[in-house]
């Protein structure tokens, strides 16, 4: 029996399309996946991401604890910041990636992927290091309200200065009389919050910010449109664009990597990776020809298969066909071009910057 | 959801409307309610041959890539061009705006496997239970 965030109610009730995703009773689409984005783009968007997990680390050890843990320098997030980075096995292979909220030097707040939630919390409490290490996954509600008029909406409703809270800050306080970590961070590429709530009042928040936003036509919006919002700016997805057996510096992660931060599980083999040369990249492409290119279609060079896509669709914003590869480092650089292998036929593509997707000013 | 009464039906959710030996060919408004928002779609030229039950385009949503299969067999006569451009008309009126192909029938006998309304919509009913 597939698990259900405390909004599912909600979702079904209010005429959503609920799908399983890794596991979860998921709302995929309300109004339509394309009305949403563009929402989203232009105004605001709402999502449940309950599924999401939170694994706490506590106590003296915390920090040092899952400094081994992280990928990213956690000496360099403040309390009150939030950081993005990647969880490695020896190999380098991703465990999962994360963001991890740091209250403190001794309280920080890891946000795993929904499908990892058990998988995360076994590694973090296996290598715990001394550190207290609490999988709270059900004891948070997750709301994330995303687009340009997301804070305007959230502002209504909370006496928390919102403008001191920066992109990837966070702070506590109440939203809608309900208490919440208001975190300015979200999967869209658009300004927005993150509403970790108790999960008995994720529902009463749910229609809080509904009501308060429908002066700005502020929607719900469920996983389809999530998925098209995060390819655009080119954000991975675990399960889709790596997994256990990819590391960071293949996924073009490097930037979350930290090789000079002192020791971490990962360190040795990714300094290795690096000395050695990365044998493989994850970029961003374009097609030049017809077509959409989906997970798991090969990439073909002189009509041999070199390579994989990892994600694909149309951009809904910029109405041009854009994926995600893994390809050999050779194929990497801006400019390059290759094939897609779609039903058959070889479908040019060429590799692009990203994100794909900029927001205008 | 709407299956109007002078068209016929695959289990696959095409519809046919036929006028002589022509049938023109699209998907219900089940389909394309299920497909969620059409983007992309691939059908065949003028002068090719189709096979019934054999896959003659492909129709891509945001979420999803599904054949289309022929409900009869014949030559194509007819492709609804305009509709690679706008694939969402499929969505917004499957059963005029976004018909696909006509075929010119090599066998109208093959028409009586096609469902009549009622029954596609009993068929479709059963599907969602």
């Amino acid at each position: 029996m597939a698990q259900r965030t405390p909004l599912y109610d909600v979702h079904a009730r209010s005429g959503a399309r609920i799908v399983d995703f890794a596991g979860w009773d998921m709302p995929v689409q309300y109004s339509g996946i394309l009305d949403e984005h563009e929402a989203v783009r232009t105004r605001a968007g709402l999502f449940d991401v309950s599924h999401m997990g939170e694994v706490v680390f506590r106590g003296p050890r915390a920090l040092a604890s899952l400094q081994k843990l992280f990928t990213n320098d956690l000496s360099k997030c403040a309390d009150g910041q939030a950081m993005y980075g990647c969880l490695c096995r020896e190999s380098g292979g991703i465990v999962d990636d994360v963001v991890v909220y740091r209250r403190g030097a001794e309280d920080l707040l890891v946000c795993v992927n929904a499908a990892n939630r058990k998988k995360d919390f076994d590694w973090l409490s296996g290598h715990a290091d001394g550190a207290d290490v609490k999988n709270e996954s059900d004891e948070w509600g997750q709301l994330a309200l995303q687009g340009p008029a997301a804070a305007g909406v959230v502002q209504k409703l909370t006496s928390v200065r919102l403008s001191s809270v920066g992109t990837y800050r966070f702070t506590t306080g109440d939203v809608a009389g309900i208490p919440c970590i208001i975190a300015r961070t979200g999967y869209t590429g658009e300004d927005g919050f993150e509403l970790f709530c108790p999960p008995g009042k994720a529902a009463a928040l749910w229609d809080a910010l509904l009501e308060a936003g429908k002066t700005e036509n502020v929607v719900p919006a469920g996983l389809g449109a999530r998925d098209s919002l995060r390819l655009e700016m080119a954000y991975r997805l675990y399960g889709s664009d790596m997994d256990d057996d990819t590391t960071p510096l293949e996924a073009g992660l490097g930037w979350v990597v930290k090789l000079d931060k002192g020791e971490f599980i990962g360190r040795d083999a990714m300094r290795k990776q690096k000395e050695a040369g990365v044998p493989r990249k994850l970029v961003g492409f374009t097609l030049t020809d017809p077509g959409i290119p989906r997970h798991g279609y090969k990439v073909l060079r002189d009509g041999q298969p070199v390579g994989v896509v990892t994600s694909g669709t149309k951009s809904p914003s910029l109405q041009t066909s854009v994926g995600l590869a893994y390809v050999p480092s050779a194929l990497a650089a801006e400019g390059s071009t290759f094939a897609v292998e779609i039903r058959g036929r070889a479908a040019a593509a060429r590799v692009v910057k990203t994100p794909f997707y900029t927001r205008p000013r | 959801m709407d299956f109007p009464d002078d068209l016929q039906y695959t289990r696959d959710h095409e519809w046919c409307r036929v006028q002589g030996k022509r049938a023109t060919v699209g998907i219900t408004d089940h389909a394309q309610d299920a497909l969620g928002d059409i983007v992309y779609l691939e059908l065949p030229a003028v002068g090719d041959e189709v096979k019934k039950g054999e896959a003659f385009g492909v129709v891509e949503s945001t979420k999803a890539v599904s054949d289309l299969f022929a409900p009869v067999s014949g030559k194509v006569v007819e492709v609804n061009s305009p509709l690679a451009d706008a694939p969402e008309a499929i969505n917004e009126d499957p059963y005029e705006e976004g018909w696909m192909i006509q075929i010119e029938m090599s066998d109208p006998k093959e028409l009586s496997d096609l469902l009549a309304k009622a029954a596609y919509q009993k068929f479709v009913e059963e599907d969602a239970e």
